[in-house]
């Protein structure tokens, strides 16, 4: 267990920034935005963010495309079919264990 | 019903799960890089987020100057600030400063994208017991992965690495089955994202999202303009 000074100012700088970017927005930002625009534009944005996350990073998540294609092929049925989100990302991950016993 | 910490402890469980597998391959990474098991949890505990700390883990190994990792951390991280805007317009009426002051520190995709995901406003509450649950998963996991990353056998930690997507799916998909303009705006973002990953490849991941997501976000807001909160059901 050692912490090396050098490397704890680097956690600083980290954590500071980090911090910084999600602080100062969300609160200082106040106002109701009445914008139509502004408005659809936000509602929309967390659903763009996870699907750029996810497409196609879910494929490289589990070392191996044919094991991480099974695992996406499941959760995007049980998501279809309006599963909890939990049962979806365990499934898909047990799905993917299997899948590698048979690849 | 449950009070709303337990709720967002609920509602936190798959993040927490997929943050405890997510960090558990940051804990072997960061420990592989040099750092100690203490360092590795330290980054954990103060940062609270994937991209950028497995960005800024690579800066430390190689030295490098502290204003390249500022820079790195403000442009892999830049997201959360539209993110902390966007959740800024959910709040219930019990935030104040300090309540926003603790809250920003759990802005992460996951927290962000589940929350509001929730119908109508947030409760501090709430945000505390998904942000406490998800905070634990990401620093046990980096600690176990740091500690015992050579313990495990390969084939379950390769598997747990698509629990957090498969989350993603599950909350993405629902919507976009419903309404054309997030069906739209969740194709739009991953034919970006598609492009970026396997054509323009200069651009780094954390502005690949970023520009994929402000892109589909645009046409969406520019096709289908959403009236209010209630209008949601109409778009």
């Amino acid at each position: 267990m050692t912490l090396d000074m050098k490397v704890l100012s680097y956690i600083a700088v980290m954590a500071g920034v980090t911090y910084l970017i999600r602080m100062l927005p969300f609160t200082l930002f106040r106002r109701e935005i009445t914008s139509p625009f502004f408005k659809s534009f936000l509602y929309y944005v967390p659903y763009a963010v996870l699907a750029a996350m996810t497409i196609p990073a879910i494929f490289y998540s589990t070392g191996s495309v044919m094991t991480a294609a099974v695992g996406a092929l499941v959760a995007f049925v049980l998501a279809w079919f309006n599963q909890p989100l939990i049962v979806v990302a365990l499934s898909a991950s047990a799905a993917a264990l299997l899948a590698g016993f048979i690849f | 019903m449950r009070s709303p910490f337990v709720k967002g402890l609920y509602h936190g469980i798959p993040i927490a799960l997929g943050y405890l597998s997510v960090s558990f391959g940051f804990g072997i990474m960061a420990v592989r890089a040099g750092l100690s098991v203490l360092e590795a949890v330290l980054i954990s505990v103060t940062n609270l987020t994937s991209a950028g700390q497995a960005a800024g883990v690579g800066i430390i190994a190689a030295s490098g100057p502290y204003i390249e990792m500022a820079l790195t951390q403000l442009l892999i991280n830049l997201r959360y600030a539209l993110m902390g805007i966007s959740l800024s317009q959910k709040l219930d009426d019990k935030f104040h400063t300090p309540q926003r002051l603790i809250t920003a520190f759990g802005i992460t995709d996951e927290i962000f994208a589940v929350s509001s995901a929730q119908e109508g406003k947030v409760t501090p509450a709430y945000m505390y017991g998904m942000i406490f649950i998800s905070f634990c998963g990401w620093s046990l996991g980096t600690l176990l992965g740091a500690a015992a990353g050579s313990i495990l056998p390969g084939a379950l930690t390769d598997a747990m690495g698509i629990v957090l997507y498969g989350m993603f799916l599950a909350i993405i998909i629902p919507p976009a089955r419903q309404h054309k303009s997030v069906l739209l705006v969740v194709c739009l973002a991953a034919a970006f994202s598609v492009a970026f990953y396997y054509v323009f490849t200069a651009v780094s991941s954390g502005f690949a999202i970023i520009f994929s997501a402000i892109g589909a976000s645009l046409i969406g807001a520019w096709l289908f303009p959403v009236a209010d909160e209630a209008g949601k059901e109409a778009a």
